[in-house]
This record gives structure tokens, sequence and C-alpha cells, in this order.
């Protein structure tokens, strides 16, 4: 679309050149500072053995891991956006999140390592997309507007699950459940999951972009263009859910990401998927490295919460934008 | 041949019982209207005829394939749908709403070409949108909307349009405008299948007629054999005065 296409390069290729940067500086920045020349020492095999562990086993890992969950998060939401045709969709608004917080927190309670955490974050991820999506079909089939209420009522339900486990949880174990609640990358070790996740569903949404332009007028106008309107939505649904669930995984449920990064994108960019999509997935990125990096830095050696900071940058930004747009 | 050819159909309304079954074959240059009380299902069976929605029995041929059989992309290629309703969840501008009557001739990972915007800005002129076309569509009146819907269609360059109240919320000068529109398309060689509730415009640019009345009974054919007042006022139940304009029936409400 003429007005779009020409803002859509230099917009993938700045957000591509920041998202590098928050990367680069998140490796950089903490406890110990890292010149770049160190940086580039390590990088081309060089460097002091403290510098090399602490990027190689600690740094980078984190950094990798907060990108990739940022930019699940996005995509998911995008992607939740344009099914539910609903502006406030977010990644968790299906109940997602809550299933798996129930997994997490319940393992948690029981004293399981983070390997087991993160496993029952998983199928509890999984379990409530399967009830959500068990409910909404009904009797005849599922229509967003159903998905969106069931997926509601069952967040609420793990919404007081949650609460009755935190407060029965011994005292020593709460921080730790909420820190995994507000979203929390300190121990998020092994990113590869998420990339593994994260570059195929990025790839595959990129040629569907312009069949969401057109799911987005409503599933009549979208059938009368030529769409086969459940399939794409089944294909979305259960993409979003699968990015929503390794995301969660990854970091406990960072909120805001999902639901405002697609946002800023459209108030800059227009509604054009074929660019929020890909463009989503780099500034959420961008957005949780940076907030990740703050999270851990601003009160060291005390670290955050990551959900607190996404919230914290994102919500002024976001009205900012708004604002600016009337 | 016929572009669209119902043989047998019965619309699927729930919680009605089956009606009279309609067989009739829609040929090229052809402008029907479809005439009927509120409710009578002219809309259900617009969107059966789209495929939108399956029939209940009978079946419904394009170009002597079954729709069933047909892709919704194939069926998109000739078809265009005009709606009385539009869901507008995202704001979009009026030329990338125009331009997606394009999607189905463009493959996944195609961009609109040079000539694909020349039909949407072809399509804006024809509807007078031409200063709107950077506007977002939640910010225009319902008239505007109405055009960019038919825009939509023409730039989806159809040989089978159907129409749902194309003159829906239209000033006069534009009811007029895009009767004339889709009777040029007709010209052009395609069909034109539309609902309408203005008898008068049936009257005046409709050369066949299908009424539906609300019992399920139906009849159709050439329009002049159609007009008849007699049978306009029971299809909705109301007194019509006919007065001759020009040498053509005018019908008001008596």
């Amino acid at each position: 679309m003429p007005a779009s296409k020409q803002r859509a390069l230099p917009a993938l290729l700045g957000l591509t050149g920041l998202g590098l940067l928050a990367l680069l500086l998140s490796v950089a920045v903490g406890s110990v500072s890292i010149s770049l020349q160190d940086l580039w020492a390590v990088a081309t095999g060089g460097g002091s053995e403290l510098y090399r562990e602490l990027i190689v086993s600690l740094r980078a890992p984190r950094a990798l891991a907060a990108f990739s969950t940022g930019g699940l998060l996005a995509l998911a939401g995008a992607l939740m956006q344009v099914l539910l045709r609903n502006p406030l969709a977010d990644p968790y608004v299906l109940g997602i999140s809550g299933g798996a917080a129930v997994g997490a927190l319940g393992a948690m309670l029981i004293g399981s390592g983070l390997a087991l955490v993160s496993g029952s974050a998983f199928a509890g991820a999984l379990l409530s997309t399967l009830l959500v999506f068990g409910l909404a079909q009904g009797g005849g089939g599922w229509t967003p507007t159903r998905l969106l209420l069931t997926g509601v009522v069952v967040a609420a339900g793990w919404g007081a699950v949650i609460t009755f486990m935190l407060t029965m949880s011994p005292a020593d174990r709460l921080p730790g459940m909420l820190y995994w609640l507000m979203g929390d990358l300190s121990y998020a070790r092994a990113p590869y999951g998420a990339w593994l996740v994260l570059v195929p569903a990025v790839l595959l949404t990129l040629p569907l972009g312009r069949s969401l332009n057109v799911l987005a007028r409503g599933p009549l106008q979208a059938a009368a263009l030529g769409i086969a309107v459940k399939p794409l939505e089944w294909l979305v649904y259960i993409l979003a859910s699968l990015l929503t669930a390794v995301a969660v995984t990854t970091a406990g449920s960072v909120g805001f990401v999902g639901l405002i990064v697609p946002h800023m994108l459209r108030l800059l960019l227009g509604n054009d998927q074929r660019i929020i999509l890909p463009a989503s997935v780099l500034a959420g990125g961008t957005l949780l490295t940076v907030a990740d990096t703050l999270a851990r830095t601003v009160m060291a050696p005390e670290q955050l919460p990551v959900g607190v900071i996404t919230a914290l940058l994102g919500v002024p930004t976001f009205l900012f934008l708004l604002h600016r747009n009337r | 041949m016929a572009v669209l050819d119902i043989e047998n159909l019965i619309v699927d309304i729930p919680g009605r019982a089956d009606g009279e079954p309609l067989g009739l074959q829609v040929k090229s240059g052809q402008r029907w209207g479809v005439l009927g009380p509120n409710g009578a299902g002219k809309t259900s069976l617009l969107h059966t005829l789209a495929g939108l929605r399956p029939p209940r029995r009978g079946r419904v041929s394009l170009n002597g394939s079954p729709l069933a059989s047909l892709s919704r992309r194939d069926v998109a290629r000739q078809v265009a749908v005009v709606f009385q309703e539009r869901q507008d969840s995202f704001p979009a501008t009026v030329m990338e709403t125009v331009l997606i009557g394009r999607h189905p001739f463009l493959s996944a990972w195609q961009r609109e070409s040079a000539e694909d915007i020349r039909f949407a800005q072809e399509a804006l002129s024809a509807l007078s949108l031409n200063l709107l076309k950077d506007r977002l569509v939640s910010t225009l009146s319902g008239g505007e909307r109405q055009r960019v819907s038919i825009a939509t269609a023409l730039t989806q360059q159809p040989t089978i349009w159907l129409a749902d109240e194309p003159t829906n919320h239209l000033d006069l000068h534009h009811q007029v405008a895009v009767m004339e529109l889709l009777n040029q398309q007709a010209d052009n060689g395609a069909a034109v299948f539309m609902c309408l509730h203005d008898l008068n415009l049936a009257a005046r640019w409709c050369d066949h007629l299908l009424l539906l009345y609300p019992d399920g009974e139906l009849c159709f054919g050439p329009a002049p054999a159609m007009l008849v007042p007699e049978a306009l006022e029971r299809l909705y139940d109301q007194k019509l005065v006919v007065a001759q304009v020009n040498g053509a029936p005018v019908f008001v409400p008596g």
C-alpha cells in the first residue's frame, strides 16, 4: 500500500539497528561494564577469562532470551488482535498465561527445580489453550467473540487459583512466585527454544500478512475476497498460542509488550500486517532487552521483575503516541 | 451461457420452513433486482449465491462449475460482493481498503503492482473518492463508506456483482451514479444481481426482477412483467399509487 510501503523498509531496517544496539548494550552493561574493545576481543575468541565467562554463560544468553521473549509476545499480541478483531486483545487474553502461572507456581510450591517449573508452565499453557478452545466450540463452532469471552472467563478462573496458591505458599517462596508472575528473566539461561520457535514463526507469518489485512475487515468480507477464513483463523490461533506458551515458559508472564508494541507500531506505521508483524518482533525484542537491562542495573545488586520496567517504559510511550495522533 | 446457474435452491434460514425452490439463470449483461419486505431472505439468498453460506438444498454454479467445488479464491476472482454491513476494527485508509479488492489476484509473496494501484485509482475516480483516498475509513460518513465498499468491489473487476442494497446511505445524486455504474458494468458484460429496497430504482435500472414473498413464495421474470401493482402491494403489504413520469411507472406508498 503506497504510503506504508515507502515507510516499510526504513522502518524495518531502523528497528533491526535498534535491536542490535539493545543486544550490545545488554551484553556490555552490568555489575562489571565491558568496553567495546573487550567485547570485540571476546567475540573474536580472545579476551580475559572473566569477560568470556560473563558474556558467554551469563549476559549473552539472557539478552537473547529477553529479545526472543519480547519478539514472541509482540508477534502473538499482533496476531491475537487480528484474530479476535479486538484492539484490546493481548497474548494473555485467552487465559494462556493464567494456565502457565498455575503450572509454574504449583511446581514452585512443591519446591521443584527450574526445569520442572518451565515444563509445568508450558504444560499449563497448553492445557489452558485446549480448555478454552474446547469450551468455545460449544454447539456450532467457535467465533472470535465466543473465544474471547471463554478466554476471559477461564483467565479469571486461573486468577482465583493463583491467588489461592499465593495465600497458601510459605513466605520464603513468595518472592520467586511474584517475580514469575511479573515476568523475570534471571533464570533464563537457554534461549534456544524460544529462538527455534520465533524464527520459523516469523517466516510463516510473513506471507500471511495480506491475508490478515483482509481478515481484519471481518469474516464475511474476507471470505468474499477469497480467504478460507476458518483454516486461517485456526492457524493464527494455534500459532499465537504456541508463541505465548513458549514466551511464558521462558520468562514468566511479562505484561504490556504483547498489547502495546503492536499498537505503537500501528500508530507509527499504519495497519499493514506485512509490516506490523515483522516490526512487532523487532520492536518487542528491543523493548524487552532494554527493559531487562534496566531491570538488572537500576537498583543493582537488587534485580527488579522485568514486567515492572516494560510497564513503566511502555505506558507513557504509548500514551504519548496516542495523544500525538489525535 | 448462464454465468450464474441456480437450480432448485432452498436458502438455509434457521427456523424457517422450506419455501418454493428457486431455479433461474443469470446471464452476462443482465441486471437483476431482488425485491421483498424486510426479513424475506434477500441477504441470505445473496450470501448463498456468493458461497458464503451453504444452501439447505439445491445447487449454484458459476460459469458451469458448482460453487461447492470452487475454492474461495476462484470464486473471488469472478464474484464481487457488496455487503450491507461493514466491520472496521482497525484503522485503514480509503486507498488501502479499496486496494484489498486485488487480494484474490495476488500470490502470498506478491505486492500490489502498478496496474493494481491503477485499478484502485480508477475505482476511486468512478466513485468520486479521489479527495478522500488518504482519509481513514472510520472518519467517513455512511454514504462515503458505502462508496468505498463499491469501489473495493470495482477494483476486484468482477464478472458477477452480488450487491446488497448498493444504494444504502447514498444521497440522490450518488444513488443514480452507483446505478449508472452498475448499468455500465452490465453493458461491458458483467452480470449484476442486487437486492434493492427502492422499487423505483428497481423499476428504472433492472431488466429482471425476483420477488421474494415472506411466506417463501417467489416469482421472477423480465422487469415490466413483474411491476404489477397488485403483486407489489401483496409483496410489501402496502397500498401503492402508480404515477407515470416520462412514460415510466413510479410507485408511491398509498
